[in-house]
């Protein structure tokens, strides 16, 4: 598609980011095409609010520089905040106002034409017309992320910064909401997208993956297992339950999953996984087969923390 | 910098929803006032009785003795005896023994009736100013009454000379006492200062504290958007706690308006916009809610101390005066005894109104600068 050709909407180079002595962010590079969905990785506390944040303007960074919709992201964050929808991870809209006091609100800060009309239209899509006189306080996690992400849409912003914005959402509404951002992309608008869940991960066409304030990985999602170097047996057979917990913690497996019918038992280095493969495969009741690791397990692999692939890295 | 009348529109009418919606703090803004204006107009007695007295008497004709009952009679001094030369005087005041002592000359009726304007002498402890003053000038009216009610016959001329004599109050230890109605005009400076500095300050803590901010930073709007958007919808707490005020002031205190009301309406609008100004440029370095209280109240002693409230400016020492001049308090205490005391106009309060906007304009720069558009 014309992705690679367009010049990026997001363009930032060397981002470092320091609380006290404490380096959060470290050297972030990031490059977003238009119309993309960037998945932004990484276990908790690694970075990703923060390096957001940096983005749209709402933290200074100690060094870096780059553009974000075509604008300096030093000097002019004016710019970029009347072209950025931005969702928090914590819900912050006001809780003391009602759904519609809230919309409205959002929709004068940004100089909405068409307020009201615009408002009501959110409300009917929301589904929350006939509760619009409701306090967003009262709302429950998944109607107050809803109202959330229709509070950054009003004012049809080029650029969406998500940030975690399933947590704490049950399945179907997270499904319906990722069916709203594959909307919102196909109709042209760019999102970055942090989050904790695997088969979110999965959605997006792009991944950059961080831990401590490194970004380690960044590619095409297609790419990422590849560029992981994960190696992976697949077994079937009966009493898996027990075969898991026989496997798991032995030298050389970082990860026993559960895909279906199978387990899947990944290691990064494939010598040592097989070594401790090997004695399990005597038995006859099992048919294991070697794979490439696929985007799943590699997921798995990388929420599940990154101590390992520090240590792995800094290894070899 | 453009500013946006949208967005400013935008949060004044957030601000004054979660205003209407916070009843707590609502029903504070109103109860401090009232609170305030009883605890101070009322336990800081200001017309006290029954003030331990001992007089000096070189008269002892029918119209002194009449005039030593009617002192009695007012319930304002209880004549606890005598005293003998100025020695005398001296001591008992310093020991306590007595709040006043009335001096009598020798002669002093028939001075008054040959018309020499004898000189009646009053020695008080006026370390309490509240205690002496109105007995002071209470001591005054009473030997006035006392010659109107001897005033028939061939004396009747006399009752038709108001200063058939003087009464010379020698306040001791404090010569700029204080009356009662110095102190309550004074409270209403008191009042709005103390409220609408903690307001702001917390109304913007609040945001910090409940994640709103991150919202409120992420959108577009600039600094003077949000100040005065935030600031304005207190205003009217002010009006408000204006009016509880004046209802209080002249129902219970019986507080003289002398003055006209424009000029006063000018000052009030200015003072209030300088402590919401304050009030915000303290919510840009508190961290959170207590703090936010904490810078409030501290800010509170030098406004109650210095400015002239508690004591009288023109007394305190010249470092302290020049605290006290940087404080918006300072500048609307002399306003408000200008106006409601002097019966002062526009053209009196002109210097104080100058030292309220240059403070304003400081206080908003200042605020400006460190409001932070990010988190920081
Ligand atoms: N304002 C702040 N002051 C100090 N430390 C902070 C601040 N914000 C975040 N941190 C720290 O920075 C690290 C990264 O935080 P964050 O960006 O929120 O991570 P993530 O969003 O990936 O969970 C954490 O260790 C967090 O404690
Ligand atoms: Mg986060």
């Amino acid at each position: 598609m014309t992705q690679e050709t367009a010049t990026p909407v997001i363009e930032v180079e060397g981002l470092v980011k320091k609380f006290g002595d404490k380096t959060v962010v470290d050297q972030f590079d990031i490059n977003v095409p238009k119309g993309a969905i960037y998945g932004f990785l990484g276990p908790n506390g690694s970075g990703k609010t923060t390096t957001i944040r940096m983005l749209c303007g709402l933290l200074t960074p100690d060094a870096g520089s780059g553009r974000c919709l075509g604008y300096d992201i030093l000097r002019q964050s004016d710019n970029i905040k009347e072209h950025v929808g931005y969702m928090t991870q914590k819900f912050s809209l006001y809780e003391d106002l009602t759904i519609r006091e809230n919309l409205d609100f959002m929709a004068r800060m940004y100089r909405v034409p068409d307020r009201k009309q615009k408002v009501d239209k959110a409300l009917e899509e929301l589904g929350l017309a006939n509760r619009s006189h409701q306090q967003a306080g009262e709302l429950s996690g998944g109607w107050k992320q809803r109202l959330a992400l229709a509070a950054c849409l009003l004012h049809g912003p080029d650029l969406l910064l998500l940030d975690e914005p399933t947590a704490g959402v049950d399945p179907k509404a997270r499904r319906d909401f990722w069916d709203e951002i594959r909307r919102l992309s196909d109709a042209g608008v760019t999102v970055l997208v942090s989050t904790h869940y695997m088969d979110e991960a999965i959605q997006c066409d792009n991944i950059a993956y961080i831990a401590y304030g490194k970004k380690l990985i960044d590619g095409p999602a297609r790419k990422i297992p590849e560029m992981v170097g994960l190696n992976t047996w697949r077994v079937e057979g009966p009493d898996l339950a027990n075969l898991a917990a026989d496997l798991e913690g032995s030298d050389g497996i970082e990860q026993v999953a559960r895909f279906g019918s199978a387990l899947h038992i990944s290691g990064m280095d494939a010598k040592k996984l097989d070594n401790a493969v090997n004695p399990f495969r005597k038995d006859k009741r099992y048919t294991w087969t070697s794979k490439p690791a696929g985007l799943e397990e590699v997921f798995i692999h990388l929420m599940s923390g990154s101590t390992d692939n520090f240590a792995e890295k800094k290894a070899a | 910098m453009a500013f946006s009348t949208s967005r400013f529109l935008a949060i004044l009418m957030k601000e004054f929803i979660q205003m209407r919606r916070d009843r707590m703090t609502f029903a504070m803004m109103i109860a401090i006032p009232i609170m305030q204006l009883m605890l101070f107009g009322f336990a800081i007695n200001s017309d006290p009785r029954h003030l331990p007295t001992l007089v000096e008497v070189h008269d002892s004709g029918p119209f002194v003795r009449r005039f030593l009952a009617a002192m009695e009679t007012s319930t304002y001094f209880d004549i606890r005896g005598t005293v003998a030369g100025s020695r005398d005087v001296d001591r008992v005041l310093k020991a306590g023994n007595a709040n006043f002592v009335v001096t009598i000359p020798e002669n002093f009726e028939r001075d008054i009736i040959r018309g020499e304007k004898p000189v009646l002498l009053v020695a008080a402890d006026a370390s309490d100013p509240s205690t002496s003053g109105s007995a002071t000038s209470a001591l005054s009216v009473l030997a006035q009454n006392t010659i109107n009610s001897l005033a028939t016959g061939p004396l009747s001329y006399l009752a038709s000379t108001p200063d058939a004599f003087s009464v010379v109050a020698h306040a001791r230890y404090n010569p700029a006492a204080i009356t009662s109605y110095n102190i309550v005009p004074g409270l209403l400076a008191v009042i709005i200062s103390m409220t609408m500095v903690m307001i702001t300050a917390i109304a913007i803590v609040r945001e910090s504290e409940r994640g709103t901010m991150e919202t409120l930073l992420a959108t577009p709007a600039r600094a003077p958007e949000v100040m005065l958007g935030k600031i304005i919808p207190y205003v009217f707490i002010g009006y408000v706690q204006t009016c509880v005020f004046f209802i209080l002031a002249f129902w219970v205190f019986a507080v003289p308006f002398a003055g006209p009301i424009t000029p006063f309406i000018i000052g009030l609008n200015i003072f209030i916009i300088v402590n919401l100004a304050l009030g915000f440029l303290f919510s840009t370095i508190a961290g959170n809610q207590m703090q936010a209280m904490q810078m409030s109240f501290f800010y509170m002693l030098p406004s109650i101390l210095l400015s002239g409230f508690m004591f009288p400016f023109a007394a305190m020492p010249g470092w302290a005066q020049t605290i006290g001049l940087v404080i918006p308090s300072t500048h609307f205490m002399r306003i408000l005894r200008k106006i409601m005391l002097k019966g002062a106009d526009l053209p009196d309060i002109v210097p104080d109104l100058r030292a309220l906007l240059i403070i304003l304009a400081a206080v908003s720069i200042l605020a400006m600068l460190r409001y932070k558009r990010t988190l920081d």
